[in-house]
């Protein structure tokens, strides 16, 4: 057992020991924790911005190499600080606008490519009655039809209509299910990655 | 209170206790259960293996600290799979800047494991904002998107950059994330626009919304949580954190079950007790 000697290890093993002190119950000690991370993380997120964004990418460029063209994205960034300005917050609208008409024409045809037409293509899986993947293609065919017809609101679920959206229900559900279960892990790994952290870096007991 | 109300009403802390135990025990005394390995991590891993000494592949660490746990070991595994194969490294990190400090963590481990030099052996890129624009622009040319690399070395000096210009000379990009940048960013952008294949290593809570890649050849290859991070060390044969980290695992998912099977039994026979005890009076 060889206990660590680093300060920094010491502050987050007690920090670590604060937050999960509020599975017992609510406490300053896990309050502290709670307002620390809040403004470490913006504190944090203010300086890696200024040292890996505006200094290299716009202040140096723009003041010390005279790049003319950066003047526009800085214009458009300050026009967002017109939104603490009552009087003058629609000037931030330009530039919201700026940032959406480009996003959305960037994302939408790949989007739909990507996304949708490469999924509907997955999807048109030859079907055979002599092998287990022909099955199993038609089970996948199934599975996206039946959960499609589940969301198609404009009839009323009865008949064939009815019997299909619910099978797709049960599609659906076996979904959820899966990813429930994956939460579940996902919950654990992290309180195995803490455990890990205290008993390896802070008291040395496991190598 | 009878029984069955006592069975679906154990105190939260008691359960918090023995979850605390499942996972403290198995790491002091290891259990040493099984991992098996699924296709979709085995195919993330044979299509690495088959890279050749000087190939070079684009790993995106788009995690920070509050996933570590689950991402960071995906990420080592896949670092020392690389290097010990003299593959070249390029590393980003798109999603966060918090996740600079980690990014770079990782790195300087297997770096300082397999003694790899920067600038020869691998280069690290740092963040940049807007992940979309910044895939893009990589797949143009990577000095668009980063003039200079974390440290702030310009590309052009750097030996391993002279022949990379973009995605045709990468072998494959390996996103490690806890956020929809692996299909919306990478998948997207990097696959659907520029056709370099894809693997991704994510969190479990995303790992389902992730299977529909695979299918339909977007992405190469995918390992979810902690279990796709024990996967790997056991493909690379340098078992670690995550393995370790697999006996806890397995025995927290049987006392959780346990639980929920005890819930249901008190949940049903109670509401049968009810029952009957309705049509007695």
């Amino acid at each position: 057992m060889h206990i660590s000697t680093t300060p920094g290890v010491w502050i987050a093993a007690f920090l670590t020991l604060f937050v999960y002190s509020f599975l017992y119950k609510d406490n300053p000690f896990y309050k502290f924790a709670e307002h620390l991370v809040i403004g470490l993380a913006g504190g944090y997120y203010i300086v890696t911005v200024w040292f890996q964004i505006l200094r290299p990418k716009l202040i140096t460029p723009l003041f010390q190499q005279g790049n003319l063209v950066l003047i526009f994205p800085l214009i458009l960034g300050l026009f967002m600080w017109a939104r603490y300005i009552p009087k003058y917050s629609w000037i931030s609208r330009w530039a919201i606008a700026f940032y959406l008409g480009v996003g959305a024409g960037l994302s939408i045809p790949r989007s739909m490519q990507a996304l949708i037409i490469r999924q509907i293509q997955a999807t048109m899986l030859p079907v055979g009655f002599h092998s287990y993947q022909g099955w199993m293609n038609l089970f996948i065919i199934f599975g996206v039809l039946t959960s499609l017809v589940y969301f198609y609101f404009s009839a009323e679920h009865k008949g064939l209509l009815g019997i299909s959206a619910k099978i797709g229900i049960w599609f659906i559900m076996i979904g959820f299910g899966a990813t429930f279960g994956y939460t579940v892990m996902a919950r654990i790994s992290l309180l195995i990655g803490r455990i890990q952290f205290l008993m390896t870096d802070w008291l040395g007991i496991l190598h | 209170m009878n029984i069955y109300e006592k069975m679906m009403s154990i105190d939260r802390r008691i359960l918090f206790l023995l979850i605390a135990l499942s996972v403290i025990i198995p790491l002091l005394k290891p259990l040493l259960l099984p991992v098996n390995v699924t296709k979709e991590a085995r195919n993330l891993y044979e299509f690495i293996d088959k890279l050749k000494p000087g190939d070079v592949v684009l790993l995106s660490l788009d995690y920070d600290p509050s996933t570590m746990a689950e991402c960071h070991p995906m990420a080592l595994g896949i670092l020392r799979h690389c290097f010990s194969k003299g593959i070249k490294v390029i590393v980003t990190s798109l999603a966060r800047p918090e996740g600079l400090g980690t990014a770079e963590m990782v790195l300087t481990q297997a770096v300082e494991e397999y003694n790899k030099k920067n600038g020869e052996d691998y280069v690290f890129l740092g963040y940049k904002p807007v992940p979309g624009a910044v895939i893009l622009a990589m797949g143009e040319d990577f000095r668009l998107a980063f003039p200079a690399d974390y440290y702030g070395t310009k590309l052009e000096d750097l030996p391993m950059m002279t022949d990379i210009k973009n995605y045709g000379d990468i072998k494959i990009v390996v996103t490690f994330a806890a956020s929809a940048i692996v299909d919306l960013g990478w998948v997207v952008y990097a696959g659907g626009t520029y056709g370099v294949p894809i693997g991704a290593g994510v969190t479990a809570v995303m790992a389902t919304d992730f299977y529909k890649y695979l299918q339909s050849g977007q992405l190469v290859g995918l390992l979810g949580g902690l279990k796709g991070a024990a996967e790997y060390e056991k493909l690379i044969e340098h078992p670690d954190m995550a393995i370790k980290g697999m006996d806890g695992q397995n025995v927290a998912h049987l006392l959780i079950v346990f639980f929920i099977i005890i819930g249901n039994i008190g949940y049903f026979l109670g509401k049968k007790a009810k029952a009957s005890k309705g049509i007695g009076g």
